[in-house]
């Protein structure tokens, strides 16, 4: 299987999956008019991904910002890592989030609340 | 050429950082997202006030770009731009937009807007959860998330109102405050 490489732009972020290690980094701004299109070659390379998992999946996610669209499509991948988690790799999210940035810690504990992987909540100095 | 300076004026007094009259492009979009970021970072607002106004102002500007749909747009003077401002009055920031709305959608966006007004934050938080688990995700991107994610980002009710304009039409304006 291919890596997947998207590099990061004003308005999509850095996406990098590496199916023969298990890492998924999904970082920087998801403000995409048009989140279902951006997404779709991540989901479908985690499709792939579950007929053939590493031991362990581990999975970075470092936003800055993300819009509503997106937020549908995060939760997709989201259930996409949960199927992975139930099938033969255990899945863990890293949620991350600048210090006194309570919007986005709210935001990983809607997506805690839904889904059934282990997230870890972790705070970063602002940069 | 006096108009000019009214205008100025006006602008001045009612304190707006930035408006914009016209349609509401993906580039457009980009480049006032851009300017705001930069405005905000000159003025040395706090990270927590800088997030919040950027994903209200993402929001807003998004709503106008998807929402204003083929049936809005017919109008007597075939209108399909928008208004669209930022003011900060003694620090609090005000994201306003105005745009025509046929009457059909009118009721709809109204229900909307008040059963999100009824909400408080708790309410707001299970609301936006439901309604990103089980909710339809259209076209378009967010599927009814967007108004209650900029409730939930403001702290404050979404001001707003329909005036009818002609027949058919309303123009809807929306008032969305940066709790401080």
């Amino acid at each position: 299987m291919e890596e997947l490489k998207i590099e990061g732009s004003p308005k999509t972020p850095t996406i990098e999956f590496n199916p023969s290690t298990g890492y998924l980094l999904v970082k920087g701004r998801s403000i995409p008019e048009n989140s279902i299109e951006f997404y779709r070659s991540l989901i479908e390379i985690l499709e792939a991904y579950n007929q053939n998992s590493q031991a362990n999946t581990k999975v970075d996610i470092q936003l800055e910002y993300f819009n509503t669209s997106s937020s549908k499509c995060i939760l997709d991948v989201f259930k996409k890592l949960e199927a992975i988690n139930s099938g033969n790799s255990e899945v863990t999210i890293n949620w991350y989030y600048e210090e006194d940035d309570e919007d986005m810690l709210e935001a990983g504990e809607d997506y805690q609340a839904i889904i059934n992987v282990p997230f870890k909540m972790i705070e970063v100095e602002e940069e | 050429m006096n108009n000019i300076h009214d205008f100025y004026n006006k602008m001045e007094e009612g304190n707006i950082m930035l408006s914009f009259k016209g349609e509401v492009t993906s580039d457009l979009l980009t480049s006032i997202l851009q300017i705001m970021e930069s405005k905000m970072e000159t003025l040395d607002e706090p990270p927590k006030i800088k997030k919040k106004v950027y994903n209200i102002l993402v929001e807003c500007l998004q709503n106008l770009y998807h929402h204003i749909d083929e049936d809005d747009k017919q109008t007597k003077s075939n209108e399909n731009s928008a208004l669209f401002m930022i003011r900060k009055v003694d620090g609090e920031y005000s994201i306003m937009t105005g745009n025509y709305m046929a009457e059909g959608n009118v009721e709809l966006m109204r229900g909307r807007l008040d059963r999100i007004n009824a909400m408080d934050r708790d309410e707001l938080k299970l609301y936006y959860k439901e309604v990103l688990n089980n909710g339809e995700m259209s076209a378009k991107g967010g599927g009814g998330l967007g108004m209650i994610d900029i409730a939930r980002k403001s702290g404050k009710k979404l001001e707003y109102n329909f005036e009818p304009i002609q027949d058919g039409f309303s123009f809807f304006s929306l008032n969305v405050k940066v709790a401080q």
